[in-house]
């Protein structure tokens, strides 16, 4: 059971058929190229923010429910 | 007693006219109703709710007929948009609350289907924003969140239903601890700290700060970690409907999973009185706000008034607890929906602990700090920079081109675990195993004898009888596919669909 991966580690091996496959552990992927994840990250959300975030912002006013 | 029981979520969304923020959100939120039950052929009526169980169906049945010589185009003029309401045919509530348009989802049995239905609400109001824009309009936006980040706050609440015996004092001692942690797993991240943003940061959750007293029935002053609303919606001397009003408004498909299953399993150890260790902590109120405010989970609470603890070691003792008491009840047999909650509450305790980073594709808060982070150390930006805050509400924008949160989902950036297919049937279906699908059904088959509809009844007004026809509902897991679909299926006409079930009395309620 997956649930007993937490305590008995070790079980993992001894019944293969209840874990859920893991994914093959990928080589560390190197700082460029983290780099550029998130600079693809930054550029989304670059493009669709609001471009006066000062207003923006002042002017999400609610009011208060539950 | 596993994960799965009657449960559902209901969720107020934030609500705005780009450039006007002085427009009224109460009509804003009657046309953003109107919009979606125009859309979908239904008429968004204040009598189109069972109000009151025990009012004379007289009143409704004479206000119906008024109305019924009226032009349809006029009543909507007429009618006071802010009473605006309809059940949709996938037995959800789409209605005004407050100054909110809210969707209540319909009750399912497993948090996988909880997220669907939520998910589908989204779909909803992502769909009404679409109705309302238009080239020469300003349009409305609607937002996933809980805070405008200037003092005002909107709920996200669960719905889980319990067996009356349970005593109430039990669920309050075993929840509040569970609750004051489980943000860590659950929160969705929020830009300021205090409920009016005085202090620049980062914090966990988006309501927490919001939480002043530990058990009352307020829900929009003086909010309570566990609300005592007892409306059940069903057979009073057996259940309860626990009323949790203190999480977050979730994105991920993980972090939602994890806030109905991981609370679902709690309150299933809860009222089989298995909880066999006091993990009572400390000034709660307190500590809830003390861990919200700390993102690198170091912050610590008291337990049982002898040892210190931080959140994921609290949740890590519930999970233990919890895995103990099935090991106990199930011998590791254990249904899919339960074993899926288990190892996803495992392994994102695992990552929380070793480096929250590592939660970024499942857990909201983790997801949210890591591009805002991104985003400081990219333009040198203090906490208090509006494009933060500006960051924080666009996340929750529904629409799929301007919300932050959708922008990245599509770019493959979160783990889903329910596809678009499965959300987009849910807009228009009920669940198939609760009293749900009997109401979504009668709505979708006899739309025009349909007078009103609650959680626990459906009202027809057919010509061949005098007075309304009252069904109850009073059993929530009565009325599934499997108890009423035949019958509905055969019925041609509301008429016969009454007459079959007056036929098949004990099935019916």
């Amino acid at each position: 059971m997956a649930t007993q991966e937490h305590k008995n580690p070790q079980r993992r091996d001894a019944d293969p058929a209840d874990d859920a496959p893991e994914p093959a552990p990928a080589a560390a992927p190197a700082k460029q190229e983290l780099d550029d994840d998130v600079d693809s990250v930054l550029d989304e959300i670059d493009g669709v923010l609001e471009s006066n975030s000062e207003e923006f912002v002042r002017g999400f006013v609610q009011k208060g429910g539950q | 007693m596993t994960v799965r029981r009657i449960m559902g979520i209901e969720t107020e969304y934030g609500i705005s006219v780009p450039g006007d923020p002085t427009a009224n959100p109460m009509v804003l939120s009657g046309r953003v109703v109107t919009a979606y039950a125009t859309q979908v052929g239904m008429r968004a009526a204040r009598a189109g709710w069972d109000y009151e169980d025990e009012a004379p169906l007289r009143d409704a049945r004479g206000f119906d007929m008024a109305r019924g010589n009226a032009d349809p185009s006029q009543l909507t003029d007429e009618e006071d948009p802010t009473l605006a309401n309809v059940v949709l045919t996938n037995g959800a509530r789409l209605y005004v609350d407050h100054a909110h348009p809210e969707y209540s989802s319909p009750e399912v049995t497993s948090p996988r289907d909880a997220i669907i239905w939520d998910r589908a609400g989204e779909s909803v109001m992502r769909e009404a924003v679409r109705l309302l824009s238009g080239p020469d309009r300003p349009g409305v936006n609607l937002y996933k969140n809980n805070t405008d980040g200037k003092g005002a706050s909107y709920g996200t609440h669960e719905n889980y239903l319990m067996s009356r015996s349970t005593p109430f004092s039990e669920i309050v001692r075993h929840l509040i601890p569970f609750f004051v942690a489980r943000q860590v797993m659950c929160g969705s991240g929020r830009v300021g700290l205090g409920v009016e943003s005085g202090k620049p940061g980062f914090q966990l959750a988006q309501r927490s700060d919001f939480f002043e007293v530990e058990v009352g029935l307020e829900t929009t002053l003086k909010r309570p970690l566990i609300n005592t609303r007892d409306e059940p919606h069903a057979v009073a001397d057996r259940y309860r409907r626990l009323h949790v009003i203190l999480g977050d408004a979730n994105h991920c498909d993980v972090t939602n999973l994890l806030k109905l299953g991981t609370t679902s399993l709690v309150l299933g150890m809860i009222e089989d009185g298995a909880v066999g260790q006091d993990l009572t902590v400390d000034k709660p109120v307190e500590a809830l706000h003390r861990l919200s405010h700390d993102p690198s989970l170091r912050a610590t609470v008291e337990v049982a008034g002898r040892r210190t603890m931080t959140g994921v070691q609290l949740l890590w003792s519930y999970y233990e607890l919890v895995d103990s008491w099935l090991e106990k009840r199930y011998a590791g047999e254990l249904d899919a929906d339960t074993a899926e909650v288990m190892q996803r509450w495992e392994q994102v305790l695992t990552k929380l602990e070793r480096d929250p980073m590592e939660a970024a594709r499942e857990i909201d808060w983790v997801a949210k700090l890591k591009t805002l982070e991104s985003y400081r150390a990219r333009d040198g930006l203090d906490w208090s920079d509006h494009r933060l805050r500006a960051i924080d509400i666009q996340w929750s924008d529904v629409r799929a081109d301007k919300g932050l949160f959708n922008r990245l989902l599509a770019a493959g950036r979160f783990e889903q675990l329910v596809d678009e297919a499965a959300v987009q049937q849910a807009v228009v279906e009920p669940p198939t195993d609760t009293r749900a699908f009997f109401r979504g059904t009668c709505l979708a088959k006899f739309p025009h004898e349909v007078a009103a509809a609650s959680w626990d009844s459906v009202i027809f007004d057919v010509r061949s009888q005098p007075s309304l026809q009252r069904v109850p509902m009073l059993e929530p897991e009565r009325g599934t596919k499997a108890h009423v679909g035949p019958l509905l299926e055969k019925a041609a006409s509301a008429e016969e669909l009454l007459r079959l079930l007056a036929d098949d009395a004990p099935r019916a309620d």
